[in-house]
């Protein structure tokens, strides 16, 4: 009994150490990432990954913890967004003194109270009703923001200058390093914040109410109220991240809070993995890097994006990140050796397989005669570089089904 | 004032029925399934795509017939082999689908098609104004319009409600188990719905394409307020999709043509504001420039106190 409990003790110790030091890595990674990579490039996609992540974080928030699907959650990073501008056009004009490094508690304190008043009225019900009501919503305000155009600016948007404030620890945050590290200290309070509220009893009691909310109602829960506090903390987040943006670009467009960007947030939490509360950072490290890497080379980014969604949803439900899970038990076993080459044998044709495809798009898709595609030039009117192309795809196509039975077995033999 | 009355009433006639051809197909998925499809737009936006390239060889006619046939395939390919798939992961899993399939849509007509506008024509035959009433036309194409729409309606109503086929259709929507042990195939039902259902989207795309002009936009444009209109109406209610297309199209059609605004609603009250004031937009606002979110507005009040919509039935 004593050797149990000590036993349990130990492994619980070492649970809890293994977790803070996550922790510290995460934060450690945020603090060296611009010191390695110290590129102006590499700096302003760090800031839209930090960006991405916090609003990414919110919407699992809503659709991961709480199964509520929402089609408008750039509202509240919208607003957020405005809010925040207004309040640098406000101290540029000197009426009011704020310090910069808060801006983005004021994104989300508006995205709080947006939360609050939306959520009093559309969290009444989960599913359908609730995706339509926040498409509505999300139409609504979009609609708006071109119509009020005193405070969104209309079309041209509302800018700000965050150079005005007085200066943090010698910052200034003229350059985008300054504004860096102030996303970097939100990002890591959001993170560890939104990591806290799933382990409150409102953040368990969202996923009871979203797993079933009959029997949450019968413990004595009231899942409206249940589904109004994940709301109104996601709308919080929503707005922190969308304060964040003012403070990167000083510039906020109607764009940021229509549905373009409420479908971009629900692809990166969806990629990145629903289930897992790392899964959109997961995503929104990938599409950040997919948006930079792939939108300057070729003009079919949008298409492949759509495309590797609509394949995560079809065959990995659970996301990057539930995928990834999906080798804990063989890692556990220690029998993830034995999937390498399953994995090799399925992937590498796979592989070829995709390079083809998108050979085959960018040789129909492209303007020129020639087409300079992984070191090769690819000429558009010869025959033989299509039937080369199309054959090559088809083979690998047959190679990588034939080979799915045999990984299958070696996964199943590693459970 | 009468003449704008007139031609408000049937431009908004012309609309809310174009929207009914999308929303009746909704309606029928979404009571089969229980799935808002979220792409249904984009199969109205192949259908006028299609057709486009058709009209181009073969002219309008072929277009209006082989373009709804083969939006249909694509659609009923999509519920066998996407749909089906995602249908165990649950609701959520569904709608996101749809989504992601509306996105991906948009993308695809891009790539074939670009990204400009099509001059995407109305047929030689029916170029001429129909009637003259206060000195304006109203074009003959807008008359056929009509007639297909109410045609569509009329059919579709018939087949429901008097053919064994739309016996069948309901009584799969009711009670799937009970007429799969009589015999009929239900996930083969579900498939053609989902089809015919697309196909129709895919004839409205057809006849607007050429009015509502073809761009790979337009999905998106209308796909939300055929939203709109199936919500409002109660999902699931066919002949609550239709009274709420009729409302949707002729309070647009009215807002747009009716000038008036909070200028004439304050001078009734004899109040007036600064124009300068931060809140001016507000004061200055009328129904034109309001009209596009007239729809959402509806949506979220209707969400909010009925929020069955108007001919829905009570949850169970």
């Amino acid at each position: 009994m004593t050797a149990l409990s000590t036993k349990s003790a130990t492994t619980s110790a070492a649970k809890s150490a293994a977790k803070s030091g996550v922790w510290i890595g995460y934060l450690a990674v945020l603090f060296l990432l611009p010191q390695v990579f110290d590129s102006i490039l590499a700096i302003s996609i760090f800031n839209q990954m930090a960006i991405a992540i916090v609003f990414a974080l919110s919407y699992n928030m809503l659709l991961g913890q709480g199964g509520m699907l929402s089609f408008g959650h750039a509202v509240y990073f919208g607003l957020g967004g405005f809010l925040a501008v207004h309040a640098l056009l406000l101290m540029e004009s000197g009426s009011v003194y704020f310090p910069i490094a808060l801006i983005p508690l004021i994104g989300g304190l508006t995205g709080l109270l947006a939360g609050i008043f939306i959520g009093s009225f559309s969290t009444r019900k989960a599913g359908t009703v609730f995706a339509m009501i926040s498409l509505g919503i999300g139409e609504l305000v979009a609609a708006s923001s071109l119509i009020f155009t005193g405070f969104f600016g209309g079309e041209a948007g509302v800018s700000g200058d965050r150079t005005f404030g007085p200066p943090l620890f010698g910052m200034d945050f003229f350059s985008d390093t300054d504004v860096y590290y102030l996303a970097a200290f939100w990002v890591f309070i959001s993170t560890v914040f939104m990591y806290l509220f799933t382990k409150t009893p409102a953040g368990r009691m969202a996923n009871a109410v979203r797993d079933n909310p009959e029997r949450a109602e019968f413990i004595g829960y009231n899942p409206r109220w249940v589904r109004l506090i994940s709301f109104c903390a996601a709308g919080c987040f929503a707005g922190v991240a969308g304060g964040l943006f003012a403070l990167n670009y000083e510039f906020l467009t109607d764009e940021n809070l229509n549905l373009v960007t409420s479908g971009r947030v629900l692809l990166m939490a969806y990629i990145g993995g629903l289930g897992f509360f790392i899964g959109p950072i997961i995503g929104a490290v990938i599409l950040t890097l997919m948006n930079f890497l792939l939108s300057n080379y070729t003009e079919l980014y949008l298409l492949y994006l759509g495309i590797l969604f609509l394949l995560t949803v079809l065959f990995l439900p659970q996301g990057f990140a539930g995928f990834i899970m999906m080798h804990q038990a063989a890692w556990l076993r220690g029998k993830l050796h034995t999937l390498v080459l399953p994995y090799l044998a399925t992937g590498l044709p796979a592989l070829l397989f995709i390079l083809c495809a998108i050979g085959l798009l960018e040789l129909a898709h492209a303007s020129g005669a020639e087409l300079h595609y992984l070191g090769l030039r690819l000429a558009r009117d010869s025959l033989p570089t299509w039937a080369g192309l199309i054959v090559l795809a088809g083979l690998c196509c047959w190679l990588t089904v034939k080979s799915t039975p045999r990984l299958r077995r070696a996964w199943e033999a590693a459970q | 004032m009468p003449e704008i009355l007139v031609f408000a009433t049937l431009n908004g006639l012309v609309t809310g029925l174009l929207l009914f051809m999308l929303a009746s197909g909704l309606t029928l998925i979404f009571s089969m399934m229980g799935v808002l499809n979220f792409a249904h737009a984009s199969f109205y936006m192949l259908g006028a795509y299609f057709a486009y390239s058709i009209s181009l060889h073969f002219g309008y006619w072929t277009g209006l017939i082989f373009a709804p046939v083969i939006v249909g395939i694509i659609g009923a390919l999509v519920e066998r082999y996407g749909l089906r798939r995602v249908h165990q992961h649950g609701h959520v899993a569904e709608l996101v689908f749809t989504f992601g399939l509306a996105f991906l849509i948009e993308e695809v007509v891009q790539f074939f098609w670009g990204p400009d506008t099509k001059n995407y024509q109305t047929p030689e035959l029916l170029n001429f104004p129909l009637f003259t009433l206060f000195g304006q036309e109203f074009s003959a194409y807008r008359g056929f319009m009509l007639a297909i729409s109410i045609g569509i309606f009329i059919g579709l109503y018939q087949v429901l409600t008097r053919s064994r086929v739309g016996l069948i259709i309901q009584a799969a929507i009711t009670h799937p188990h009970m007429v799969a042990n009589l015999g009929h195939n239900v996930p083969l039902i579900f498939t053609a719905v989902f089809g015919v259902g697309t196909a129709l989207a895919g004839l409205a795309g057809v006849i607007a394409g050429p009015v509502l002009t073809t761009y790979p936009g337009m999905a998106l444009v209308l796909g939300s307020i055929v939203f709109v209109v199936v919500v409002i109406g109660g999902l699931g209610s066919l002949p609550g999709a239709l009274l709420a297309s009729l409302l949707i199209g002729l309070l647009q059609s009215y807002a747009i043509a009716v000038d008036v605004g909070m200028p004439e609603l304050l001078a009734v009250f004899g109040l007036e504001f600064p124009r300068d004031h931060p809140l001016d937009d507000l004061w200055t606002l009328n129904l034109t420039r309001i009209a596009p979110i007239l729809p959402f507005l509806l949506l979220v009040l209707v969400l909010i106190f009925r929020p069955t919509g108007l001919m829905g039935k009570r949850e169970q």
